[in-house]
């Protein structure tokens, strides 16, 4: 097992080298830069010489290979330096964020498992009932409802009902205070984006439950479980969900990393400060430097979350063992 | 030039003209202390220096922090009028209107406890015209009429200049123009990049990345009695739909940048009396720039055209329904004793009060030129308000006369690289300022300007906006002013001023002391605003 992991860890440089070439080389065939767009924006006049001082204190100055190797300094050191656009250190910058991004992630999460493990596997056991029915309509209608329409219409509904029910409007916060600080702000703005993209990634998950929960009712096993007299719960939960489970914790996992720097939209309307905003901001703004630092830190997310998967798996199906 | 004997007549005449557009009264009442105000701001600030930075979202959470030498008359803030923030009284020009000699305050403390002299607003100036290598200073252009600035002691505040110049004084009161303490700056100009520590108001209390910026009430503050506020919190919001659901339920007083007329008309229906609307005109327009390299706008008859198709007036009323666009105008901002009146307009090409006759003539240009069926592609900015909204209304109205656009709408970057390295046909693009300073506000106009993407040529229209610009005599400023304006909107058809920017607020109608200005720069310190709930 060890030495499986070692050679996964390990599997994870080349493809940590090539996502570097591929940001690097992307991020600067976008046309534009940071320091025309920082002087343009603000719509009075621009100095050459201004440009090409800020072009200088940036470092975009200078020759490609310069500036890539100064990259991979930074990706062996793990300081991938200050921001472009805002002069401040990178590291400080992603951690401001990384908290509330892991926070929504794992409550979007728990809201997914907590909605697509029950509903995925009564759908299954009452396969073609009324119930069966009403849980594919609600997971397709979930798959087909952006998570951002979703929180617009959360944000608006909240707003009537406050209205009507106190005679003026209520709406969640919009600033962000840790849960150790005020857990009651913290869960009354976050419950909401969770709910909302945890209802979307339960869709897929519930589906996925389901059909994984049919596939293994059907092996022999099972039969062989009922026809030793077993109850059909403990048939269910013991022997069938567990096996059910191998491509769900796949779906789970593979959601939770996109979570932790896919939300940009759903941040947006909340009003989240989190990976995602910073994540298409440091696009926009042509910070290169941040861009970078973001996609090595998803594409590490990735390879860490597949590997956890993996591990899973070995203690989900013990007949699944890692040499 | 005697700026004390010309300001009052022009800004007398200015205060006439550029009057607000106020939808409810805003009530004179003895403000109340007290209370934290939040407000969104749908951007944020790059770096923590205004001497640096471009950007509104600098102004809005980070002006409350600093004093100014003087700053736009905060309690008549559509007047045109100049104020003392720091100085004690507006100076007298001498040596032939090429020396002001300011007075500063004593007793003003920083927010560190230290002094503020006018040691520290020299060293300011010296870094805002004249910065060090390695500084950036966005204002330098503002400034070129400047020779020295100096504090022969601790009191007072020496500007020497060129040249007497009308633009001097507003330059002066651009709100970036933040005081900075000489110590720090002395230890490293770098310092307000990072951090803050002014003069003003409100003292810096916390600031979260992406997220806010919250200033406390400073004691000591040398306008007695203000601010009136506890504190304030700026919330950064990018999403409109966002910012205007946060004031309808109340987890935001205002945004003070501006909102369509479909939100203002949303949160009216929604608040009804607790919602309070101000309106104004706003010193912010959209400039329709030809490619002069580009065939076949290298010909002034197709340029001319384009501006003749344009139903400017027509378009101010269907187009202030919809956009934050609404008066028609010159070069200059609307209203503004420079500026065109309604008469001098329509002399121009493309303001003609008969738009028949107008597109006849647009159709025999471009007939004339070769190119009755033009078509070409409209490089627009990825952003619904104004710029799209604009874009798609002039697609419409060049159809009537034959001409078939495409709209290709790119995100910020990618826009101004095709703008800078002249890659486009027709572009739309913005002028914006803080002060009302049509003397400097034009410059975009000159060939030599760094934001003129048109590539057009010519030693003229320089000639004509340095004249403007070292002559007293407003009078001849007014008469230069429209010949630059009818060569570069007509003669020479260089760019075209679409339709000016109208500024919509609406604010929680407990937080009262605010007055709108022209410009999403001007008056915020918020040392007047006070609430009321």
């Amino acid at each position: 097992m060890l030495v499986y992991v070692v050679k996964r860890i390990a599997l994870m440089i080349p493809t940590l080298f090539g996502a570097a070439v591929l940001v690097f080389v992307l991020m600067r065939a976008i046309p534009g830069d940071a320091c025309m767009l920082r002087m343009a924006t603000g719509g009075g006049s621009i100095d050459p010489h201004v440009l090409e001082a800020c072009h200088a204190e940036l470092g975009t100055d200078q020759p490609m290979l310069v500036q890539f190797l100064a990259f991979m300094k930074g990706l062996l050191t793990l300081d991938f330096g200050k921001s472009q656009w805002s002069g401040r250190p990178i590291m400080h910058e992603v951690g401001l964020r990384f908290q509330l991004s892991l926070q929504v992630a794992i409550m979007a999460t728990l809201t997914a498992i907590l909605i697509a493990i029950p509903l995925g596997t009564i759908s299954a056991v009452r396969q073609n009932t009324w119930i069966d029915y009403v849980v594919r309509s609600f997971s397709i209608a979930g798959v087909a409802l952006p998570s951002f329409w979703l929180g617009i219409l959360i944000i608006l509904g909240i707003l009537i009902t406050s209205k009507a029910l106190w005679g003026s409007p209520w709406m969640p916060p919009i600033t962000y205070v840790p849960i150790w600080v005020d857990p009651v702000t913290n869960l009354s703005m976050l419950i909401w984006p969770a709910l909302a993209t945890g209802y979307r990634y339960s869709a897929v998950a519930t589906r996925m439950t389901r059909s994984a929960m049919l596939e293994v009712l059907r092996e022999d096993y099972v039969r062989t479980a009922r026809a030793k007299g077993l109850f059909h719960k403990l048939i269910v939960r013991r022997h069938a969900l567990r096996n059910a489970l191998l491509p769900v914790v796949t779906v789970i996992g593979i959601e939770f990393a996109f979570l932790m720097g896919g939300l940009v939209v759903t941040e947006q309307v909340f009003n989240l400060n989190g990976l995602g905003k910073l994540f298409v901001e440091s696009v926009q703004n042509h910070d290169y430097n941040m861009t970078q630092a973001l996609v090595m830190m998803v594409v590490g997310i990735f390879a860490i979350t597949n590997l956890a998967i993996d591990i899973l798996y070995g203690w989900l199906d013990p007949r699944i063992r890692y040499r | 030039m005697d700026m004390r004997r010309w300001t009052p007549s022009l800004l007398a005449l200015a205060a006439l003209a550029i009057v607000p557009f106020a939808s409810s009264q805003i009530e004179a009442q003895t403000p109340k202390r007290g209370g934290i105000l939040k407000y969104v701001v749908p951007g944020e600030f790059p770096t923590m220096d205004g001497h640096r930075e471009n950007t509104f979202a600098l102004i809005h959470p980070l002006a409350p922090f600093y004093s100014v030498l003087i700053r736009v008359d905060p309690d008549n803030p559509n007047s045109g009028t100049y104020v003392c923030d720091l100085c004690t009284e507006m100076p007298e020009p001498a040596d032939g209107g090429k020396t002001y000699t300011f007075k500063i305050r004593k007793g003003v403390k920083f927010h560190d406890g230290t002094g503020l002299t006018a040691k520290d607003v020299e060293a300011s100036f010296q870094r805002i015209i004249f910065p060090p290598t390695g500084v950036l200073s966005s204002r330098v252009a503002q400034f070129t009429m400047v020779d020295s600035v100096t504090a022969p002691d601790d009191e007072t505040l020496v500007f020497k200049l060129k040249y007497p110049s009308g633009a001097f004084i507003p330059a002066l009161a651009t709100p970036y123009n933040f005081i900075y303490s000489k110590a720090k700056l002395d230890a490293d100009q770098h310092w307000y990049e990072k951090n803050v520590m002014g003069s003003g108001p409100f003292i810096f209390e916390e600031w979260q990345p992406g997220a806010f910026v919250k200033g406390k009430r400073n004691p000591d503050y040398y306008h007695p009695g203000k601010p009136y506020l506890d504190g304030y919190e700026a919330i950064i919001a990018k999403t409109q739909t966002l910012r205007v659901q946060a004031i309808r339920g109340d987890q935001a007083a205002t945004e003070f940048r501006g909102i369509p007329p479909k939100a203002r008309d949303d949160l009216v229906a929604a608040l009804g009396k607790d919602i309070t609307v101000q309106e104004s005109d706003w010193n912010c327009v959209l400039i329709l720039s030809p490619n002069h390299k580009a065939k076949p706008f290298d010909d002034p008859r197709v340029r001319r055209a384009l501006s003749l198709a344009l139903d400017r007036w027509q378009g101010s009323k269907d187009l202030s329904r919809i956009s934050i666009v609404k008066a028609v105008g010159g070069i200059v901002f609307p209203g503004h004793p420079l500026a065109a009146t309604k008469e001098e307009l329509e002399q121009i090409a493309g303001y003609w009060p008969d738009i028949n006759k107008s597109r006849a003539e647009a159709k025999r240009l471009l007939k004339e030129a070769g190119v009755p069926d033009l078509k070409f592609t409209l490089t627009n900015r990825s952003v619904d308000q104004p710029y799209t909204i604009v874009g798609t209304w002039m697609i419409d109205q060049w159809k009537q006369v034959g001409i078939t656009v495409e709209q290709k709408v790119e995100a910020d970057g990618p826009f101004y690289e095709s703008l800078k390295a002249g890659k486009f046909e027709v572009g739309l693009e913005f002028n914006c300022q803080s002060v009302v300073n049509p003397l400097v506000d034009v410059s975009k106009f000159r060939p030599d300007a760094g934001d003129q993407y048109s590539q057009i040529e010519g030693k003229d229209l320089v000639k004509l906006h340095e004249a403007m610009n070292r002559t007293a005599d407003v009078a001849e400023q007014r008469r230069l002013m429209r010949q630059y304006e009818k060569l570069i909107l007509d003669e020479q058809a260089n760019n075209f001023v679409t339709l000016w920017w109208y500024r919509i607020i609406a604010h929680r109608s407990y937080m009262k002391g605010w007055k709108i200005t022209p410009s999403h720069y001007l008056n915020q310190d918020l040392s007047g605003v006070w609430i009321d709930k």
